[in-house]
């Protein structure tokens, strides 16, 4: 397991080196640097002392040099267009808000996707089984931007139940929350009851019904582990949607989060900020696929992280 | 001899968008105490719908028991509520399924899958739980049982798991045993093992087994009595040797016919030419009838009544019947 740990680590180093590097190639293939944009006051000399203080007059590759410097060193210097804080300062202030976003995001859309897909595949050809399947749908095709507005017009406008926007209580965040975790609750829901019906006609399912046990025993032991695999499976890429869905509904609820930063930024041509919100996003995506791996292995015996051990 | 389980007129229907399906039709049968029942048959001949029936394991919809009563130990299962038979399953009565590979879950341990029946029916405590199920596969010959509970179903050949499988049936001292098509996915070595298990375990605990099979081998290994279905309805039943022996029925007979044996003459085998009756729309008369090489008019149209040509040798043909020989002796004249 330590081997698998230590070779494990060390892939995701590299991939995170490589994500750094494209990032460097293509932000630097933008025609001009973030001085060049809209303030056409600063003279020349400002200009000339400015790339030279931001390092910007170096050759690429000695830009690139100092660029893996302080990415080793986690050190991403200050941001260019507010200088009075550095990448980190708007990383560990903007981060946790994000985070409490997404986890919530998640948290909720795996609770209310697995049950409704597990209740849809019990009542199969139901009633429940189909309005959760039209829930599901309408989850699916109806983009988060587009219910987080019909959700301010109605709930916040019109009957004045949450508050419209940004982050500072509970009510607050349940607005974004439902509008981000829609989609992937849908998704969810979607393949729960699809894999869960496919579990449902297995042998050991009739098994254990001929072993007397009780409904719910049947369901929740040996279908529902069995049925989530598929589910774990796309963790790792809902996981991903949903990040990106945070840069989208930060935006429309005025949230201080991370995604307002990383867009921001790129906009702004910030550099360091731009390579420090790409770094920071990739290593923790990459975490979370490591987290799925993980999972997957718990749930299903026969997968083995490791080659040696278990048996 | 005391009757443990009692079959009489059972009807299963399964509804399906293409019509109903009359899967059973009228299957009336007994099995006594610490006998072995085969009930054979080609595909779709109903014996598993029968087996599973008398578990209540009809999935249903689309199966529903239409007709009949089956009667175990006195009590009708049929009108037994889902609860008490959940009470019964594991405990009076067991099953093994044709297929080992998927008849255990592979995400739990062997162990926890041996045990949890018991759980549910006994307030064992969880060591003797685990006891249990290891003395449980030692009986069953699986080496190194303490060990061996702790691991899933993956780490398993087929004929290891397939004697899980027989020990997890078992682990609730049940009265019945009821074994669909056991051997079946297995190769022919350990298809010999595993019957010989059941010889070995009807004898160290007495437990009535019904083996649905249509493997004629394993029939003359380990049957008592063997009941011959064909489409939805048993035509022959009786004791091993008379059905081997002395079949009276001409499916009987193709069926003998069709098994390789090691004395025959000829190189080619017989197989019984055409298919088995539609189940949508069964016919009226003997359902072997298209296909019978003796058939007459009246097979086509009327159902032929049980005759009894020993105690406990019945059968359901016309030829059998005691009209026929008084037709055959007019014609003669």
């Amino acid at each position: 397991m330590a081997i698998y740990l230590i070779r494990r680590f060390l892939i995701m180093i590299a991939t995170i080196f490589v994500i750094a590097t494209l990032t460097f190639i293509l932000m630097h293939s933008i025609p001009g640097n973030p001085f060049t944009t809209q303030d056409r006051s600063t003279s020349e000399a400002v200009q000339e002392n400015l790339n030279a203080h931001y390092h910007l007059d170096e050759p690429m590759l000695i830009q690139y040099g100092i660029w893996l410097k302080s990415l080793m060193t986690f050190d991403f210097g200050p941001s260019i267009k507010q200088p009075t804080e550095t990448v980190n300062d708007l990383l560990s202030r903007g981060f946790p808000i994000s985070a409490e976003l997404g986890m919530w995001t998640i948290t909720i859309a795996l609770l209310s996707g697995i049950t409704l897909g597990v209740l849809a595949a019990l009542k199969h050809n139901g009633i429940i089984d189909y309005i959760a399947m039209t829930l599901a749908v309408l989850g699916i095709s109806v983009p988060n931007f587009i219910l987080a507005t019909l959700l301010i017009q109605q709930l916040a406008v019109n009957l004045q139940l949450l508050p419209a926007a940004t982050w500072s209580s509970p009510m607050h965040m349940i607005m974004p929350i439902i509008a981000l975790a829609t989609g992937p609750t849908a998704i969810i829901a979607r393949l729960t009851r699809s894999s869960m019906l496919e579990v449902l006609t297995q042998d050991y399912i009739k098994t254990a019904r001929a072993k007397g046990l009780s409904p719910a025993k049947i369901v929740i032991k040996h279908a529902l582990r069995n049925a989530l695999m598929p589910v774990v499976t796309i963790l790792g890429t809902l996981v991903a949607a949903i990040l990106t869905g945070t840069f989208v509904i930060e935006r429309i609820f005025a949230i201080p989060g991370m995604g307002k930063y990383f867009v921001e930024s790129i906009n702004n041509r910030d550099y360091p900020v731009i390579m420090g919100t790409t770094v920071f996003y990739s290593a923790f995506l990459i975490f979370m696929l490591f987290l799925v791996d993980v999972v997957y292995s718990i749930l299903d015996p026969r997968i083995k992280l490791h080659k040696k051990g278990g048996s | 001899m005391e009757k443990i389980l009692e079959i009489d007129d059972l009807h299963v229907h399964f509804t399906t968008y293409g019509g109903t399906v009359q899967a059973v039709r009228g299957v009336s049968l007994y099995l006594n105490k610490g006998e072995t029942l085969a009930i054979v048959g080609e595909s779709g001949s109903g014996k598993s719908v029968t087996s599973n029936s008398i578990m209540q394991l009809i999935p249903s919809p689309p199966g529903k028991i239409v007709k009949g009563s089956i009667r175990f130990k006195g009590r009708d299962l049929v009108r037994t509520s889902k609860k008490e038979m959940r009470a019964i399953r594991g405990v009076d009565i067991s099953m093994i399924f044709q297929d080992p590979m998927t008849a255990l879950n592979p995400t739990l341990t062997v162990g926890d899958q041996l045990t949890e029946g018991l759980k549910q029916h006994t307030s064992i405590s969880t060591d003797s739980a685990k006891q249990k199920a290891i003395d449980m596969l030692r009986l069953v010959g699986i080496t190194d049982p303490e060990s061996r509970f702790k691991q899933y179903p993956h780490q398993f050949s087929g004929g290891m798991r397939q004697r899980i499988v027989i020990a997890m049936a078992l682990i609730c001292e049940p009265d019945l045993l009821i074994a669909d098509e056991p051997t079946t996915a297995l190769d022919v070595t350990i298809q010999a093992q595993i019957m010989e298990l059941f010889s070995e375990i009807q004898e160290k605990t007495g437990v009535s087994i019904i083996l649905v099979t249509h493997d004629l081998g394993v029939v003359a290994r380990v049957a008592d009595r063997v009941a011959v279905m064909y489409g939805g309805k048993i035509v022959e039943t009786g004791d091993k040797d008379a059905i081997f022996y002395n079949p009276q029925h001409p499916y009987t007979v193709g069926l003998l016919h069709s098994v390789p044996r090691l004395d025959m003459q000829e190189a080619v085998l017989q197989p019984i030419d055409g298919t088995p009756p539609d189940l949508f729309a069964p016919p009226q008369g003997c359902p072997f009838t298209a296909r019978c090489a003796h058939a007459m008019q009246v097979c086509a149209n009327v159902y032929p009544p049980a005759t009894n040509l020993s105690a406990s040798h019945q059968v359901e043909c016309w030829l059998q019947d005691a009209r026929a020989n008084r037709a055959a002796s007019l014609m003669k004249r």
